[in-house]
């Protein structure tokens, strides 16, 4: 009963927390966020690891493998495309300007 | 081993909230992202190393008890990279739909295999864990459905448009009701395993009735949810598995996802209920707004009168818009900029908030078509700036850019916030065609006497603009 109580705290603390940084960010970068917290969500790996690998019965080892595939495609996959986003984002360049046309 | 794994779950917990700071600006974005992978690196070598694991690993060694954790992450690692690696930008708002799916499955699939461990196999579940495991496998259900129905409607494999049907908000309260009540009853009588696989698939359906009616240009709020829903999910197995890191990392999660779809909501200056429950009536709306079109006079314009105005022109801000997304038109506009700059044209980009099908969809776009971000402005940076501007170019945006929304109080949005196009000197409007957008209604910005239209897809219009100007 207590643990819940103590789950709760930790919800709460952290939702907090999580609100104060994420209206920091800029709308700039809203979709490398929402990628950013999807492979983030994707610590459910987390909870299908363990029934994947600690063998409790068949059904909940099949259950969290096919767990640990979803998650892992998010976790992964989160991962690459945030990168790929964030890698696109460039400050301005005072050369670009110069040699605008010969870049084209 | 206990104290070892929470010290990793410790770290990794630190390293999320250290990576989310990160990305609250584009400069340190990057870094975030790394601290985010390290921790989660720790998370996970924090879970191989679970007693529950161990304890297997014990008995059956190493091979038996990390195989299918090994082939189900390699495959979905593979999977993971190859659709984040090889999808254009322009679909992201289905790439990340998708991925809440995942999310969302994944979750539910853990709350059912727990639910079977300890109460069908083991014959014992306390109250607050079934209560824990019901909400998982609640918005773990409905985000599964939810967003496969988001990424079908985004894709075009369903119609997007708004799916109606008689009494259908009351019908899918009511059955969120019984779904509820079911998870009360399943949490007093943990045991009663009809009860709980009827809980489990009640979500399936409400996720696939709920986002059936939302359409077009609403999916921004419905992905934000949807968001956080997967969030929520994740926290819920962080209770049922008494799992902290899982707690924060969902918890960090849902917030995100609830602050970027209150952001869209205020952009769209529309409540959450009216988004979500809102489809009713808009069929004829639309049909009445059809019908009126047609009375006035647009002033027509060819590329070659287009390329003219841009050219003379020491200011422009390119106003882009969902339709920016559908002609894949944003590497033109990258190209166009740079000729305009090369000429001595200060060339900038206004963002609107709901512009495109999620938040910072037009951002990424613009970003790929090598556009320094430095240039590109939200609304309340440039909107002051349009009436010192000599071009406004408007390219495949509609009701962001509709006057009716500061001054015409019968205006379905009215209220809403909308770029100043109309205050722009002159005003160049990439279309495809008369039909109004989203919202149904006409737009006043396309009769007003400093714009002109240019007919055809962007992408082509553009081109031949480009063309024009070298």
């Amino acid at each position: 009963m207590l643990e819940i109580f103590l789950g709760l705290y930790i919800f709460m603390l952290a939702a907090f927390v999580g609100y104060g940084v994420i209206k920091g960010v800029p709308a700039l970068l809203h979709t490398p966020l929402m990628a950013f917290t999807n492979a983030i969500s994707g610590i459910s790996l987390v909870g299908s690891l363990v029934a994947a690998g600690a063998h409790y019965n068949d059904v909940s080892t099949v259950l969290g493998a096919i767990a640990v595939l979803c998650a892992t495609i998010n976790v992964v996959g989160g991962f690459w495309i945030t990168d790929r986003m964030l890698r696109m984002f460039k400050k301005q360049d005072p050369k670009a300007d110069a040699a605008g046309d010969a870049a084209s | 081993m206990i104290s070892q794994v929470e010290t990793l779950y410790l770290i990794a917990s630190f390293l999320f909230i250290l990576g989310l700071r990160g990305l609250t600006a584009a400069h340190t974005a990057r870094r975030g992202l790394i601290f985010a992978e390290l921790g989660m690196g720790f998370a996970i070598w924090g879970t191989l190393i679970h007693p529950d694991i161990m304890a297997r690993f014990e008995i059956a060694g190493f091979f038996d008890t990390y195989k299918w954790i090994l082939l189900t992450f390699f495959i979905g690692s593979a999977i993971g990279i190859a659709i984040s690696a090889l999808i254009p930008m322009t679909r992201m708002p289905e790439r990340i739909a998708l991925s809440h799916a995942f999310g969302g499955l994944a979750a539910a699939l853990v709350g059912v295999s727990e639910y079977y461990r300890e109460q069908v196999v083991a014959g014992h579940m306390d109250h607050t864990t079934m209560g824990a495991i019901g909400f998982e496998v609640l918005f773990g259900g409905l985000t599964f459905t939810g967003s496969l129905m988001a990424f079908g409607k985004l894709s075009g494999l369903i119609p997007g448009r708004n799916i109606t049907w008689p009494l259908q908000n009351q019908s899918n309260i009511l059955m969120f009701g019984g779904t509820f009540v079911l998870l009360v009853l399943v949490t007093i009588d943990p045991s009663n395993q009809i009860l709980f696989y009827a809980m489990a698939a009640m979500p399936l359906l409400l996720g696939i009735l709920f986002v059936a009616p939302i359409g077009g240009a609403d999916m921004p709020v419905v992905i934000t949810l949807l968001n956080s829903y997967a969030g929520l999910a994740a926290s819920a197995t962080g209770f049922a598995l008494d799992n902290n890191v899982l707690i924060i990392a969902g918890a960090i999660d849902g917030a995100s996802g609830f602050i970027l779809s209150v952001v869209m909501s205020k952009a769209m200056n529309r409540s959450f209920r009216n988004v979500l429950f809102g489809a009713f009536g808009k069929v004829d709306e639309e049909d009445a707004a059809m019908a009126s079109a047609g009375g006035e006079r647009v002033q027509e314009a060819s590329v070659g009168d287009a390329a003219m105005l841009l050219s003379g022109a020491g200011s422009v801000i390119v106003c882009p818009g969902y339709g920016m997304a559908v002609a894949q038109a944003q590497h033109v506009v990258g190209e166009l900029a740079e000729i305009l700059e090369a000429n001595g044209t200060q060339v900038r980009y206004a963002i609107h908030p709901v512009a495109g099908r999620m938040p910072g969809h037009m951002n990424v776009l613009l970003a790929e078509a090598k556009i320094p971000y430095t240039s590109l402005m939200e609304l309340e940076e440039i909107n002051e700036d349009f009436k010192n501007t000599d071009v406004a170019l408007v390219v495949g945006a509609n009701d962001v850019v509709n006057p009716a929304a500061k001054h015409n109080p019968a205006s379905s949005i009215y209220g809403m916030p909308v770029l100043n196009a109309d205050l722009a000197r002159s005003c160049i409007v990439l279309k495809r065609s008369m039909r109004p957008g989203f919202a149904g209604i006409e737009n006043e910005l396309f009769f007003a006497p400093n714009t002109v239209l240019t007919f055809g897809d962007a992408k082509d219009t553009l081109e031949k603009v480009v063309e024009a100007l070298r």
